[in-house]
């Protein structure tokens, strides 16, 4: 009968023990970071890279909460344009997110700054300049922009959709059977609840937004992943300028992370229970 | 059919039917008066279209033939502001539907503020005395979740009151409930019927037909089969197919 047993113990116990509950993911990461910190403050090859990387960081962040600003304006037109009675809007919202989505960013970003942002401001430049002696230039910064809103608001369309269709229909015909309109029954009844389904996952795309700010460099915007393959090209200190750029990325996002976390805990603990 | 129609019908169902995708008859030409401060319950198999005849006379379900007139005002003709109408119309849902982010005061206020256009002061007035009628008045402030299933589906009954409807319709009211919580919900539309409310309930409750109904509806397969007052359906179905459901169900 002995040598059947293979491990020791009881497996009898919801008892486990410390080390295997043990974050121990956010302990290696933490390290890292440390680590990374240490490197920035004592070593002169990191510190060098730092200098002339952060500069770049207003760029990075600036570009992320105007992107996000945007999407989020063109998400919830287009969001609740995909449900809408009327065809043509329901159309072209659908033809835009299906065009969008399917399409990788890095091929859009070229397209959109490239070619539909200068075809557009020239399509429009000729009766402005007559008309009030102004024209539109758009910096590759503004286009920049103007691309990751255009993408993401397709992206977030899609939790704004997913959100407000995620309510159960009951919701809309009690609202709607007590005499309340339909703008009503959305704006009293429906949206509200369908925020809770809905923010996390926008805060998630903030963070990819913010992540994707780092495809700008192709367009030679001069945020924190352009800084970081300047620097490396003219000093071959790869290490040193990668390695910082990541470092900045990390603690943005994991900051964000757990911001997010705690939100989402909040509005899960107010909702214990519910149907 | 033995009642009679002394005042103007409230609700008139005219040659009604609802096909759905074209090709799934839910209900056929349907024929159906309901006489002011008169209670009729509608039995039936499940899946005989008892529910959509129901939800097609607030317009919840748009009928594809017939006409629906409700209190004077033809549902089915375009021009008719349906929003207000409605607000004639109680509707109390099996699964309650009450709005899980408000308390239940805010459930019971919030059509009365935003259609009835009644001040806060008055909403909630109003609010505490149907809360009064339905025996919850202690709930005001808990959220839906924080009830039973039996106060939930009272509160719905009390959020409809509120609106001062000239009728109110009941969908399976008790099927999502637990069985000792039943009695609690029957009580609260045994005395709305015994007050003069018009009420159309759909149920599989026989001992509320008998207690509460003036007529009894039988319908299957989406067309009605069978209408009288229920002790007579009870005692002689006229219809094989109703004799057929009640020996199931009796016990």
């Amino acid at each position: 009968m002995n040598e059947t047993k293979t491990a020791k113990g009881n497996r009898v116990t919801d008892e486990r023990p410390w080390w295997d509950t043990f974050p121990w993911w956010a302990a290696i990461i933490i390290g890292v970071l440390l680590w990374m910190g240490w490197q920035i403050l004592t070593n002169d090859n990191y510190e060098l890279a730092w200098d002339r990387i952060i500069p770049g960081l207003s760029l990075t962040i600036s570009a992320t909460i105007q992107a996000f600003a945007f999407a989020l304006v063109i998400a919830l037109v287009v969001g609740i344009g995909q449900m809408s009675r009327n065809v043509v809007l329901r159309t072209m919202s659908r033809t835009y997110v299906e065009f969008v989505r399917g399409i990788p960013i890095l091929p859009l970003i070229f397209t959109v700054a490239l070619i539909l942002v200068p075809e557009g401001t020239d399509a429009i430049n000729g009766p402005l300049e007559r008309w009030f002696g102004w024209e539109l230039k758009l910096s590759f910064m503004m286009r920049a922009i103007v691309t990751l809103s255009l993408i993401y608001g397709a992206y977030m369309a899609e939790i704004f959709r997913g959100g407000i269709q995620s309510i159960p229909p009951g919701q809309t015909e009690a609202g709607r059977s007590l005499g309340l309109s339909r703008h009503q029954t959305m704006r009293s009844v429906v949206l509200p609840q369908a925020m809770r389904a809905i923010i996390p996952p926008l805060g998630n795309d903030f963070i990819a937004i913010l992540k994707d700010t780092s495809l700008l460099s192709v367009l030679g915007v001069l945020e924190i992943t352009q800084r970081a393959r300047q620097f490396s090209a003219s000093t071959f200190k790869f290490r040193e300028g990668y390695f910082v750029v990541a470092f900045i990325y990390l603690v943005l996002t994991l900051g964000l992370s757990v911001l997010l976390g705690l939100l989402e805990k909040r509005m899960t603990r107010d909702r214990k229970g519910e149907r | 059919m033995t009642a009679e129609h002394t005042p103007a019908p409230m609700i008139v169902l005219k040659g009604m039917s609802k096909t759905f995708n074209r090709t799934i008859h839910a209900v056929r030409d349907v024929d159906l008066e309901v006489a002011e401060g008169e209670v009729v319950v509608i039995v039936g198999p499940s899946g005989s279209g008892k529910s959509t005849v129901l939800r097609c006379v607030n317009l919840l379900e748009i009928p594809t033939k017939g006409t629906v007139v409700v209190d004077g005002f033809d549902l089915t003709d375009a021009s008719t502001d349906l929003d207000h109408v409605r607000a004639e119309v109680g509707m109390v849902f099996q699964q309650f539907n009450l709005f899980p982010h408000l308390t239940v005061l805010e459930n019971i206020t919030l059509a009365q503020r935003k259609v009835r256009n009644r001040s806060k002061a008055e909403a909630t007035d109003m609010a505490m005395r149907q809360l009064d009628r339905v025996g919850i008045p202690e709930k005001a402030e808990a959220y839906p979740r924080q009830l039973s299933g039996g106060q939930q589906q009272r509160v719905a009954i009390a959020r409809s009151l509120a609106m001062e409807p000239r009728v109110m319709l009941f969908d399976e009211p008790t099927s999502a409930l637990d069985p000792e919580m039943v009695k609690e919900v029957l009580d609260v539309m045994l005395e709305l019927a015994s007050e003069g409310m018009t009420m159309v309930v759909v149920t599989h409750e026989m001992g509320f037909a008998r207690a509460a109904a003036d007529r009894l509806v039988f319908i299957d397969e989406g067309e009605i089969v069978e209408v009288g007052p229920p002790e007579e359906v009870f005692a002689n179905p006229t219809q094989e197919r109703t004799r057929a459901f009640f020996d199931k169900i009796l016990y």
